[in-house]
């Protein structure tokens, strides 16, 4: 097992965001995390890279516990982490090859002219080739998830984080971001987790998708699996009936 | 306890807690900016920008303020002398008062708003857009990155803004001396050199050196704890420029009793 979440509990004063949350994340697969709104999937993404810090529980990457590692240790596990943010998260006063070479910087050894072609070859991959010395502000939606995306397979991770991707976004640029994610997994080999509450996307892309409710995985499977399942709070919200899930509760 | 009572006791209590935790937030913050100061290669490549843009920039707001309190305290001491005390007693009171209280603290509260919103604006617009999460992904210490060279700017930059602002406070004065007080340079001169000591300039320094790290520093708290998107911004905004005023007055009288 590759990243595992152990019983994780986390709340935000009286909000108790996670109540047990566990799950497994397997060597090169892409698991998808869907749930409504506000359920905490980003909150449980955020654990992984101890950007959050559980109230209780653990998180284990390749056998590392995060949560004993020190500090040294921790920065070098997110060198092995890419990290795509929600809103892209780029910084606003840098350009684009600035934004994808920042992680570089970070890596001893690397000089200006392999950060350069580095950058250069992550900008090809997500297709965003000549946008180097444009600022954030001057990219679209799509253009500005992609451009968080080529930064954060720079570094070359081990592991994809992709916080809600599509999110936003018009059905075409949707698939082309889709097909980025299949892109990375096939030929970057990386292990990715994506948190979406869009069903399509994560049929497409995932060989595993798990369900987030109340706090906890209520179902983990392949897409044949959720798409077959009877479970009625899964079933109403991959059909999008909220008559289903309000018949539990 | 009544409910009417109950009220008002909650509101004091949940505020002396939230204060508590903020000085606890406060302290954390500033252990991180000494540890983080081993991490040079993070810091430094951002050093010169934040010289740039804490100095260099904050320079003609300084010496805009220095002027005006220059000529102005020409004019009162002239009012107040009035055939009572020898003229040449103006210089000595723009130079006394200049370097040793109004250069340092009103530029130390001017900077509290240009400098310290500026900085609280920006570390704040980059936490709820998560550019502060970011970096912690790319492995980088946001403290050594976004906080040590901004304190450290501040507190070299501080004192040389605040000793040109001296030194235009005392020549604005010595301008409305010559110009509008009948005034001559060596009388000025006379009552400038009366009382000075350089202990004095020094005395404008260090002071200088503790706003400049105030500012700063508040600025970086404030914004790196900044929630609730725009209206969050702008909470930390004013709560960063109406701290590090109120420190800096705090300090002024804590530095007068224990330097002078």
């Amino acid at each position: 097992m590759s990243i595992v979440l152990k019983d994780v509990h986390k709340a935000f004063g009286a909000k108790e965001v996670l109540r047990g949350f566990s799950l497994e994340v397997r060597e090169g697969e892409t698991l998808s995390i869907v749930g409504g709104s506000g359920s905490g999937k980003s909150v449980a993404l955020k654990h992984i890279v101890r950007l959050l810090e559980p109230d209780r529980g653990e998180i284990w990457v390749d056998g590392r516990h995060v949560g004993a590692l020190s500090e040294e240790d921790l920065y070098a596990l997110r060198r092995e982490v890419g990290y795509v943010f929600q809103f892209a998260a780029l910084f606003d006063s840098m350009t684009v090859a600035e934004n994808v070479g920042m992680g570089l910087k970070r890596i001893r050894g690397m000089g200006a002219n392999d950060i350069g072609r580095r950058v250069a070859d992550c900008l090809r991959l997500v297709d965003l080739a000549g946008y180097e010395s444009r600022y954030p502000s001057e990219l679209s939606g799509g253009q500005k998830k992609r451009a968080g995306l080529a930064r954060a397979i720079a570094t070359r991770p081990k592991y994809l984080l992709y916080d809600e991707p599509t999110t936003g976004l018009d059905p075409v640029t949707t698939a082309v971001i889709d097909g980025l994610i299949v892109r990375m997994r096939q030929e970057l080999g990386v292990t990715g987790v994506v948190i979406t509450h869009d069903m399509a996307s994560a049929f497409r892309i995932s060989d595993r998708v798990a369900m987030l409710h109340e706090g906890r995985i209520r179902f983990e499977g392949t897409p044949g699996e959720i798409k077959a399942t009877q479970d009625p709070v899964v079933k109403g919200f991959i059909e999008g009936r909220p008559d289903l899930v309000e018949a539990t509760s | 306890m009544s409910v009417l009572a109950k009220g008002p006791a909650q509101a004091v209590g949940r505020a002396a807690l939230s204060s508590l935790a903020s000085v606890g937030k406060a302290g954390f913050l500033a252990l991180g900016a000494v540890r983080a100061l081993r991490r040079v290669r993070m810091w430094l490549p951002q050093l010169v920008p934040h010289l740039a843009r804490i100095g260099v920039a904050s320079v003609p707001i300084a010496l805009f303020i220095a002027a005006f309190t220059g000529v102005v305290m020409a004019l009162q001491a002239s009012y107040t002398f009035t055939g009572a005390i020898p003229l040449y007693f103006v210089g000595t009171l723009v130079g006394k008062t200049i370097i040793l209280e109004l250069g340092p603290v009103l530029t130390g509260l001017a900077l509290s708003g240009r400098v310290g919103a500026n900085i609280a604006a920006e570390l704040g617009t980059m936490r709820v857009t998560e550019q502060v999460d970011a970096l912690e992904t790319l492995a980088y210490d946001p403290v050594a990155y976004l906080v040590v060279p901004r304190i450290i700017a501040g507190a070299v930059m501080f004192p040389l803004v605040v000793l040109l602002a001296n030194a235009m406070g005392i020549v604005a004065g010595w301008a409305t001396s010559l110009y509008l007080l009948d005034m001559s340079t060596p009388e000025f001169v006379k009552g400038l050199r009366l009382f000075f000591q350089p202990w004095d300039v020094w005395y404008s320094a260090i002071k200088s050196v503790s706003f400049g790290v105030t500012v700063t520093s508040v600025g970086c708290f404030f914004g790196l704890h900044t929630a609730g998107g725009a209206a969050g911004v702008g909470r930390s905004t004013t709560h960063a420029v109406v701290a590090s005023s109120m420190i800096i007055l705090v300090l002024d009288a804590f530095w007068a009793a224990v330097l002078l």
